[in-house]
């Protein structure tokens, strides 16, 4: 496990504005001015259709995968209710969208994170509604997207399968914070220095307090992972799991 | 299954030692430096629509939290007991 060579320095949680909310990570209810909060919902949607169109076709490819798509969403519903601490003295919690983005690709994944974010939206006043469109784009759509891209590349370049799930989880994950950061910093650019100026402000605040978590949860996702391939081979065959070289 | 037992306590580790690291942290998340990032930013923002629902107290959103994570938890459970007895059969 080798993950000291990363240079990852942008990265950020949305934010709690409530006091004592001790967690971060989604853009608040009514903190994007509403011209924002309407363009995300737009952008957001196709992805979340898309998705629902996946997922069907793929249970009505292979039916028996349902229970591992069942297990992708729990997997996410508890990753996103842990607040963990980090080195900087806040906390935060993963995103858990990364096993089911390797098992199923990103599109399903937009539908299973959008219903998580509306779950926190609703009961916990985390995350709101009308901020559920950008916040589904930075941890429901983009977020599963690089892991998915990070996936398939790493098992190009040949790394083992448990590194390259690590990564794209990993990375999905602080991927997330950096499609947050920039959402707000369009919506609150600097008087001076503009959008820049205030993505480095969001981005630095949170520089450091993801990176742990972002390993913690490519581990999570690596051991969840090893039991799927143990128990669950003929399925993972099935979804196109494994490249070439490993369906042995 | 030793290997997942090394990595789950990895995990642990990560999470306990920013807890020694930094004594004294608040541990609040850091929603009070991203507010005053938005205040300085733009100081004449307001929130433009509130939660349908709060939580009316701490206790009641760290059950909420805690019934998210259960809920979760038990199908994970469900699911590997239900592989392995499967894995058994076969």
């Amino acid at each position: 496990m080798k993950f000291s060579g990363w240079k990852l320095s942008y990265f950020l949680l949305a934010f709690l504005f409530v006091p004592n909310r001790a967690f971060a990570m989604h853009i608040m209810e009514g903190f994007l001015p509403i011209e924002w909060a309407i363009f995300w919902w737009v952008v957001s949607i196709p992805f979340i259709i898309l998705g629902l169109r996946s997922i069907r076709k793929t249970i009505d490819a292979n039916p028996e995968t349902k229970m591992i798509l069942g297990l992708s969403g729990a997997f996410a519903f508890v990753l996103s209710a842990l607040k963990i601490p980090s080195v900087t003295g806040s906390c935060s919690h993963p995103t858990g969208v990364g096993l089911g983005t390797v098992l199923f690709g990103p599109l399903a994944m937009s539908v299973i994170g959008t219903i998580v974010l509306l779950f926190q939206a609703l009961l916990l006043a985390h995350g709101g509604l009308t901020t559920l469109g950008a916040n589904a784009f930075s941890m429901a759509v983009v977020g599963p997207i690089i892991a998915y891209y990070v996936f398939k590349g790493s098992q190009k370049m040949g790394l083992s399968f448990s590194l390259a799930v690590f990564l794209a989880a990993m990375l999905g994950d602080l991927g997330t914070y950096i499609v947050t950061s920039v959402q707000l910093a369009l919506a609150f650019p600097s008087e001076v220095g503009g959008f820049m100026a205030s993505f480095t402000k969001f981005a630095g605040i949170f520089a450091l307090t993801q990176i742990p978590l972002a390993v913690s949860e490519g581990i999570l996702t690596v051991v969840v992972m090893n039991f799927l391939k143990k128990y669950n081979v003929s399925e993972l065959k099935a979804l196109h799991v494994f490249s070439t070289k490993e369906a042995h | 299954m030793k290997k997942n037992l090394l990595l789950l306590a990895i995990v642990v580790l990560l999470a306990i030692i920013p807890l020694f690291i930094q004594k004294g942290a608040e541990f609040e998340g850091a929603d009070g430096e991203a507010e005053a990032a938005i205040g300085e930013i733009n100081a004449d923002y307001e929130p433009w629509f509130e939660s349908l629902w709060e939580p009316p107290s701490g206790e009641i959103e760290s059950l909420l939290f805690a019934l998210q994570a259960a809920i979760g938890a038990g199908f994970i459970g469900y699911f590997i007991g239900l592989m392995r007895g499967k894995h058994k059969e076969s």
